[in-house]
């Protein structure tokens, strides 16, 4: 009998603390496989933000600096700055990187920091309890907007990658999804193209990745999956913003 | 031995480099701008990294980063830019990265002016941060003590795993005053076993993180550090004297405004008036003892600070309600002449109004 799937080197055994259902884990598994199929893992240092994934360096397995919230793309600088032939990522929610982290990262974009950020968009603040991420869809139920999001209130969800996108210092942007198993592969060539892309020093790269919340979204896995896919992506529309020098735009 | 005629913030900066600093992140405010361009100019030169950062929050986080990693680190910014690093100076301080951030003080307080001033003295050490925490803090008084403090601080910092500030202001940053270099000697850096280099798929991953959900640990943890700081308060104490064996009052105050002080010293000792002064060359650990050892001769402690009042507090807490302790401070950008000092003194000695 042969061996189809087994838990990838870039994961420890470490049981995770992320609600079921949660696609944190799927996410954690394509960045722990891309290191792994790259031969990455020895020299790369990760960090992670605040949000439900800033226990990450409990199960992915590299070294790694937990950073103040929002604050993982100057810290990444930081430590790129000093080790250039280390490779350097973030794993950051949209709370942390669309809200409070929004200098940091249009500035990390800007100076075109060669680094590689794994953005997790699943439109909520999480770890706090459901509250309105600036993600957060138009009418979407959260606890700090219960009537649902009021565009003229609160504006419309930000597009974090299409404005970093513009930036001339991005090199690759692009965003995925979790919600089948054909996006899920897609997910995870995009992760392993954003760490090439850092390998051959070309600049910044970011992978957007639309992920789920049933926790915060009140559904059930499945259909917060199906949720993700209905709503999500026709506004967070997939592939390519920003194609590496030598790539194709779409 | 060889003499350069320097400012202040540039020798901070020339010192930085001569500590072993390799790296500077920072963002340009009034009136230390001399040390980021100083480095912009020379840090490359010797294979350095200068990187001007989006905030200083951006900057005191790229220090982090840059500390996690092992190599000696600083930024310099002034007041208000110290206010915005604070969140990251009490990450720094719990998670013990070694690195060197310098305060050129100005007026305050909100965005206030781009004068001298040392009205954060709180914030240099109480902090504005988070938690328990303390941070070693030097203030130089001239400019060859700028070089030899900044070359102390990185070796401080290394040593105690923790930050360190240098306490400037806008008058000694800008003063120029001849300098040398040559009496520098460095300690070889102790090993950072510590430090992220990526695991080389030979041992287990490395951590630097300071979240700790569960209180007991949480605590443990804050003890941990406190019998640190207790060792800095032990160890690291500094001050000055001058004059206050005989002293009947005695002024302390530090930095520039020390220089001021002991002016106003020589002043009175001319006119027949025992004065003297006492200069805490670390703000903290607060040099308490030469304030406890006051010869019964001494009637007053007169403490002069650009601020309205301060570091009067600490020297409250040393004299421990054993004298009394009388204040004196300009503020805002304002100086005080060693004629207002001399006045003031004159006036308490003679029973005046304290
Ligand atoms: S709160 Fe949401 S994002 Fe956080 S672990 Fe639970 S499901 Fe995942």
């Amino acid at each position: 009998m042969s061996v189809v799937f087994s838990r990838t080197k870039g994961l420890t055994e470490a049981e995770t603390h992320y609600c079921p259902g949660c696609t944190h884990g799927i996410a954690h598994r394509l960045v722990g496989e891309a290191l792994e199929e790259l031969d990455l893992l020895g020299n790369t240092i990760g960090c992670s933000a605040v949000g439900c994934s800033i226990l990450s360096y409990n199960y992915i397995n590299v070294d790694m600096i937990e950073c103040l919230h929002g604050r993982a793309p100057a810290v990444a600088t930081g430590i790129k700055r000093v080790r250039p032939d280390s490779i350097v990522f973030t794993y950051q929610g949209d709370g942390d990187l669309a809200s409070i982290g929004t200098a940091e990262i249009v500035h990390a974009a800007h100076r075109g920091e060669n680094i590689t950020v794994v953005f997790v968009n699943n439109a909520i603040y999480g770890m706090t309890g459901g509250q309105m991420a600036p993600t957060t869809l138009a009418g979407q139920k959260v606890t700090t907007a219960p009537a649902g999001r009021n565009p003229v209130i609160n504006g419309m969800p930000l597009k974090v990658s299409e404005m970093l996108a513009q930036i001339p210092g991005a090199a690759y942007v692009e965003r995925v999804s979790l919600h089948s198993p054909k996006e899920i592969r897609k997910a995870k060539r995009a992760i392993k193209k954003g760490l090439t892309c850092q390998v051959e020093k070309r600049g910044f790269s970011l992978i957007e990745v639309l992920s789920t919340c049933p926790t915060g979204w009140g559904l059930s896995p499945v259909d917060a999956v199906a949720w993700l896919e209905a709503n999500m992506v026709p506004y967070y529309p997939l592939g390519v913003l920003k194609a590496p020098e030598g790539g194709k735009n779409v | 031995m060889t003499m350069t005629l320097m400012k202040g913030n540039e020798a901070l900066a020339l010192a930085a480099i001569r500590g072993g600093c390799t790296h500077f992140f920072g963002y340009p405010i009034t009136p230390q701008n001399e040390i980021p361009e100083f480095l912009a100019r020379e840090l490359p030169k010797i294979g350095g990294v200068f990187i001007q950062a989006e905030s200083e929050i951006g900057a005191v986080n790229m220090l982090y980063g840059a500390a996690a990693v092992g190599c000696r680190v600083m930024t310099s910014s002034s007041s208000p830019g110290l206010a915005l690093m604070q969140e990251g100076i009490s990450l720094l301080a719990a998670a013990e990265m070694p690195c060197v951030i310098v305060n050129v003080m100005r007026g305050g307080p909100g965005i206030g002016g781009i004068q001298p001033s040392q009205a954060d003295y709180f914030q240099m050490t109480r902090g504005g941060g988070n938690g328990d925490y303390r941070v070693p803090a030097l203030a130089p008084a001239t400019v060859q003590e700028s070089v030899s403090m900044m070359v102390q601080a990185f070796e401080m910092a290394d040593c105690y795993r923790t930050p360190v500030f240098i306490v400037s202001d806008g008058m000694l940053g800008q003063m120029m005053e001849p300098v040398e270099f040559d009496n520098i000697e460095l300690k070889e850096p102790p090993e950072k076993e510590w430090k992220l280099t990526g695991h080389g798929n030979v041992r287990k991953p490395k951590t630097i993180k300071t979240l700790m959900l569960d209180p007991a640990r949480l605590e443990a943890r804050n003890f941990e550090l406190q019998e640190k700081f207790q060792k800095i308060a032990a160890a690291e104490c500094s001050w000055e004297e001058y004059l206050i064996d005989d002293a009947v009052l005695v002024f302390t105050a530090y930095g520039s405004t020390a220089r001021i002080a002991r002016n106003a010293v020589d002043q009175l000792r001319e006119e027949g008036f025992a004065a003297g002064l006492i200069r805490p060359r670390t703000l903290w650990p607060f040099p308490d003892k030469p304030f406890q050892q006051l010869a019964s001769r001494c009637q007053t402690v007169l403490c002069v600070e650009m601020s309205c009042g301060q570091m009067v507090d600490d020297v409250r807490l040393a004299v421990n309600g054993k004298l009394p302790v009388a204040f004196y401070g300009r503020c805002g950008g304002m100086i005080p002449s060693p004629e207002e000092l001399v006045a003031k003194a004159k006036n308490i000695m003679k029973g005046g109004r304290q």
